[in-house]
């Protein structure tokens, strides 16, 4: 049915979900429907080809494309050492005599007598893919990847930078509305994910590097504050590939926005557990969002399908969190869902809900400026 | 309405149509709409949408579709699905439809790398090649571009675009570069965005002596098609052919990797068509009909698509990162922050801005909720087209690198080739679309964002597209005409009214014209025009009036400074608007200044409430 409410991000203690693991070209994979793997397992391997590298021999010769066959010390396909002579000219005097060396150790890819170029290729760079979870194959695609499933805990963010890691919950605020200060982050973080409140300067985030923290979950984010991190202005948010020394998840957005009590509390009462986590965020209609990833070790892992989050619709009760100004970040719950359009103060006329706050307040709000908050 | 030679083969109707389903994958959302036979015209009647499901969890862009019908079902009363499938044709008076199209750009549209030998020349024409075929370029390599070879490979190789163009050289002459550009390619071994496993379709438009070197470098390694040069001379493009090849390749492998697009075409009784593909073709038809030169603008979520129709040449470019949802941040990014502050009629600190717009750009489906949200969007909207327009300029020009005949009398006007074929002053109609533009709560909201983006020069014509419906009818232009034209017309197209701006500087308060409107009940309406005025004249959208001009003795209106000007102008749904803000528009640099003046207009063209 067509909805007119942001789809939510899921939190949840319990849910099986099921990860896709491709590379990025065609290559082996290592292991086989049913087995058990590990997050830090490889899954896949692909050779990366090679860097290339173009050589005009016909220049550097100063003779003519079609005449380099006569100069070639070395030929398409065979390998060749840095330093070593590609091809030789044969002057009458010993003085004259140019040679071409190799730039690079690779091999001969081709030749071309109408450039009069030899691409040089270095030798491939070996791609591991991993399991990035614990959990079970339950799919090999051939040549490509695998899918693993897992029972887990889920925590969806919003947006986060940099790739998938992995590490140990630890818990640096008392509260979710706390802020992540830099007396906060200590060197026994090393290596964990990090939970913080409601905001992180960028004084903790200069810290949070120091100590070689691999992930932080938090709250909110002054957008200055992430461009001092990224050192350029983020224009489209495809993320994922950013290096900044460690996975950025914020739960909210940006600004200053306490963590919704409901991932706090899940985060909390999974200290100490390993998670596994990603930054990788594309907005896009059926985004990827950021993820922690909390294997449930104590449940068996499930031989059935995986267990749909999708939902029908918004009902009366559910969580919600307003994702627009001016009650961005609140979250309540859904007190009422009118049918008809009402006109609103930029006097355009939409579908709204109502929406009943902790404190008892209530405010009409439209329905695209509200997330549900996902998950049982 | 005329059908382009880049549009689809028209499919074989075997009955007229009566009812038709068509959608818009766009970024975002999915748009569809129904048309229905009312006795003997076509008219839009109901509308739904529902966000894409191009990309992951759904990977399938039909559940969109499906979602955004179901709607229209709810709305209209109509049966339109049975379960995941389309009712076609018609089973009686409320069951089924006569035909289902769509347009998309879901999924990032198609995008293309281009290559040619000369950057300014069969690089450009091979970009202009590309983005009439409704393509998104997202770089344009050349053996003159100041990367080095390596480079060149390595970019190849990281980018993973839909399709390449290779262009380069003139027929019969230097094959060297075009084939060295070939052995990059190959060597990058270059891999297509969708599917892992299918070959890369590459269409190669250059020299026609290259091609047997080129198939047999690329013939094994990439899905390639030849075609016919787009420069098989210095003086002259060939744009068609390969803007052909492109479509049906288009359609033949990359739509059929994109996730759900094989149903889709299934579901579909015409060639899906890319949205600027589509937009395109309405905006040509327009300006062909008319006799009109005209620049038409699509302001999405992701992109920002621009088309011009100068003296019958018409060019389409895409700004790919300017949108309003989902590229937001790079609008930000690229007008910086002092050019969208310097639209806002009241004071916000930079962080909290900063931050509402990274907001905007990781809920990219929110709308404004209060006054001040909806100001700050339509000032990010009016950088997005302004930057969009400037990009559009420096790419439909005139060719590059040509030899011309000078006279004595050009002698002292030493003019480059490659002149922008824009001329603002030749300027008849500016067409507006996109959610930002069609539904913005007041129609003078969207006539002055682009007002004051394009900066219309003389007299100037507006219209807005209502409910964005453009791409929708451009494809259904194609099949069939009548019943385009029919919701064109009545339906889609809104006039806005028109724009009278005379062109030089003054001080606020000195006269910079004087003006006589006659109405055409013979009233006329005598008044003066003073600098840093903004005037709106009621003018009903069935209604003509005459304008006399006469501006002060350093402005112009097009036929010189200070000369008098009488032209028949035409009325809409906003009316007249008498802009005496001078050419170019320059606000006051003072903030105070600057607020008050922006304040000032707004009120005076009752663009917001209170």
């Amino acid at each position: 049915m067509a909805h007119s409410y942001t789809p939510g991000l899921t939190v949840t203690e319990q849910a099986t979900i099921r990860r896709r693991r491709l590379l990025s070209l065609p290559g082996t994979v290592l292991v086989t429907a049913g087995e058990t793997v590990r997050a830090n397992q490889p899954v896949a391997r692909a050779e990366l080809p090679g860097k290339v590298y173009p050589l005009n021999l016909a220049n550097q010769l100063g003779v003519a494309p079609d005449e380099i066959n006569e100069y070639l010390i070395k030929k398409a396909g065979d390998s060749v050492n840095k330093d070593e002579v590609l091809a030789e000219n044969k002057p009458l005097i010993k003085w004259f005599k140019t040679e071409v060396l190799s730039p690079i150790t690779g091999v001969v890819e081709s030749l071309s007598t109408v450039t009069g170029q030899v691409l040089l290729r270095e030798p491939p760079r070996v791609l591991e893919l991993l399991g990035y979870v614990d959990g079970l194959i339950v799919e090999v695609i051939p040549l490509q990847g695998v899918v693993v499933e897992t029972n887990c805990s889920l925590v969806q963010g919003i947006f986060g930078i940099g790739g998938e890691t992995r590490g140990e919950i630890v818990i640096a605020v008392t509260s979710p509305d706390e802020v992540l200060t830099p007396r906060h982050l200590t060197p026994v973080m090393k290596g964990k994910v990090v939970v913080g409140g409601s905001f992180i300067s960028s004084e903790a985030l200069t810290r949070a590097k120091e100590v070689g923290v691999a992930g932080l979950v938090i709250g909110g984010i002054h957008d200055k504050d992430l461009r001092a991190l990224l050192g350029y202005d983020l224009g489209v948010a495809i993320t994922g590939t950013e290096q900044v020394g460690f996975t950025l998840i914020l739960t909210e957005g940006f600004g200053t926005i306490p963590m919704a009590g409901k991932t706090f509390n899940l985060l909390s009462a999974h200290a100490g557990q390993q998670a596994s986590i990603s930054g990788a965020t594309q907005i896009r209609a059926g985004v990827i969002r950021p993820e922690i990833i909390i294997p449930n070790v104590s449940a068996s892992i499930a031989q059935s399908a995986a267990t749909t989050l999708e939902r029908e619709g918004i009902r009366i009760g559910d969580q919600v969190r307003v994702i627009r100004d001016p009650l961005f970040g609140k979250i309540g719950e859904v007190a009422s869902l009118p049918s008809d359009l009402q006109k609103i103060p930029t006097e355009s006329e939409v579908r709204v809900m109502e929406v009943r706050f902790p404190d008892g307040s209530k405010a009409v709000i439209p329905r695209t400026n509200i997330e549900l908050i996902e998950g049982s | 309405m005329t059908v382009p030679s880049a549009a689809p083969n028209k499919p074989v109707m075997a009955k007229p149509l009566n009812v038709i389903v068509a959608t818009d994958c766009g970024s975002t959302t999915t748009k569809a709409i129904l048309i229905e036979k009312v006795g003997n015209e076509y008219r839009q009647t109901y509308r739904g949408e529902a966000p894409t499901t191009v990309e992951a969890p759904f990977e399938d862009v039909t559940r969109g579709v499906l979602n955004a019908i179901a709607e229209i079902e709810e709305l209209s009363g109509r049966k339109i699905l049975d379960g995941d499938t389309i009712i076609t044709p018609c089973r009686d008076a409320k069951t089924g439809v006569d035909i289902y199209i769509s347009t998309s750009s879901a999924g990032g549209g198609l995008q293309m790398m281009v290559t040619g030998v000369v950057q300014n020349m069969t690089g450009e024409s091979a970009q202009r090649a590309a983005l009439g075929a409704g393509a998104i370029v997202i770089d344009v390599l050349a053996s003159n571009d100041g990367r080095l070879p390596h480079e060149k490979i390595e970019r190849i190789r990281t980018m993973r675009p839909d399709m390449i163009l290779m262009s380069g050289g003139t027929d019969g002459g230097a094959v060297t570069h075009v084939v060295e550009m070939a052995e990059y390619i190959a060597a990058a071994d270059p891999r297509p965005r969708f599917g892992a496993t299918y070959k890369l379709p590459l269409v190669y438009a250059g020299n026609k002596d290259a091609q047997p070197q080129v198939k047999k470098i690329l013939g094994e390694k990439t899905a390639l098609v030849l075609t016919d040069n787009i420069r098989p001379v210095l003086e002259r493009e060939n744009l068609a052919p390969a803007r052909n090849k492109i479509h049906d390749l288009f359609l033949e492998h990359v739509m059929q990797q994109a996730p759900g697009y094989k149903k889709l075409i299934e579901m579909a009784g015409a060639p899906i068509m890319p949205t600027p593909a589509a937009v395109g073709v309405i905006m040509e038809t327009i300006a062909k009909r008319e006799h009109l030169n005209l620049i038409g603008v699509d302001i999405g979520g992701a992109t920002t698509d621009v088309f011009s129709v100068f003296e019958g040449l018409f060019n389409r470019t895409v700004s790919a990162n300017l949108g309003m949802s989902y590229s937001i941040s790079n609008v930000l990014a690229e007008a910086g922050l002092a050019n969208i502050m310097r639209w806002v009629p009241f004071t916000i600190d930079e962080q909290t801005l900063r931050n509402r717009i990274k907001n905007k750009m990781v809920r990219p489906t929110t709308i404004p909720q209060t006054l001040d949200e909806l100001q700050i969007e339509h000032a990010i909207a009016r950088e997005a087209l302004r930057l969009a327009l400037i990009h559009h300029k420096s790419l439909a020009t005139a060719l590059k690198g040509i030899q011309q005949e000078r006279t004595i009398s050009d002698a002292f006007e030493q003019q480059q080739s490659g002149k922008t074929l824009i001329d603002m002053l030749k300027l008849d109609l500016i067409v507006g679309s996109g959610g930002i533009l069609s539904h913005a709560p007041r129609r003078i909201q969207s006539m002055l964002m682009m007002v004051d983006a394009y900066e219309p020069l003389g007299v100037t014509r507006l219209s807005v597209d209502s409910i964005f419906m453009m791409p929708h009818l451009g494809l259904l232009s194609t099949i069939d005409e009548k019943a385009a034209t029919d919701v064109f017309v009545r339906d889609c197209m809104v006039y806005l009214g028109t724009c009278v701006a005379p062109i030089g500087q003054g001080n606020d308060g000195e006269r910079c014209a004087d003006y006589a409107i006659t109405f055409p009940d013979g009233r006329i309406d005598k008044g003066q025009l003073s600098f840093g005025d903004l005037r709106l004249v009621p003018l009903a959208s069935d209604q003509k009036a005459s304008i006399t001009i006469q501006p002060a003795k350093q402005m112009n209106l097009g036929a010189g400074a200070g000369v008098a000007v009488t032209r028949e102008v035409q009325g809409g749904v906003v009316g007249l608007l008498l802009d005496g803000r001078g050419r170019p528009l320059q606000l006051p640099t003072d903030h105070d200044l600057r607020v008050a003046a922006l304040k000032k207009w707004y009120q005076a063209v009752g663009l917001y409430p209170g």
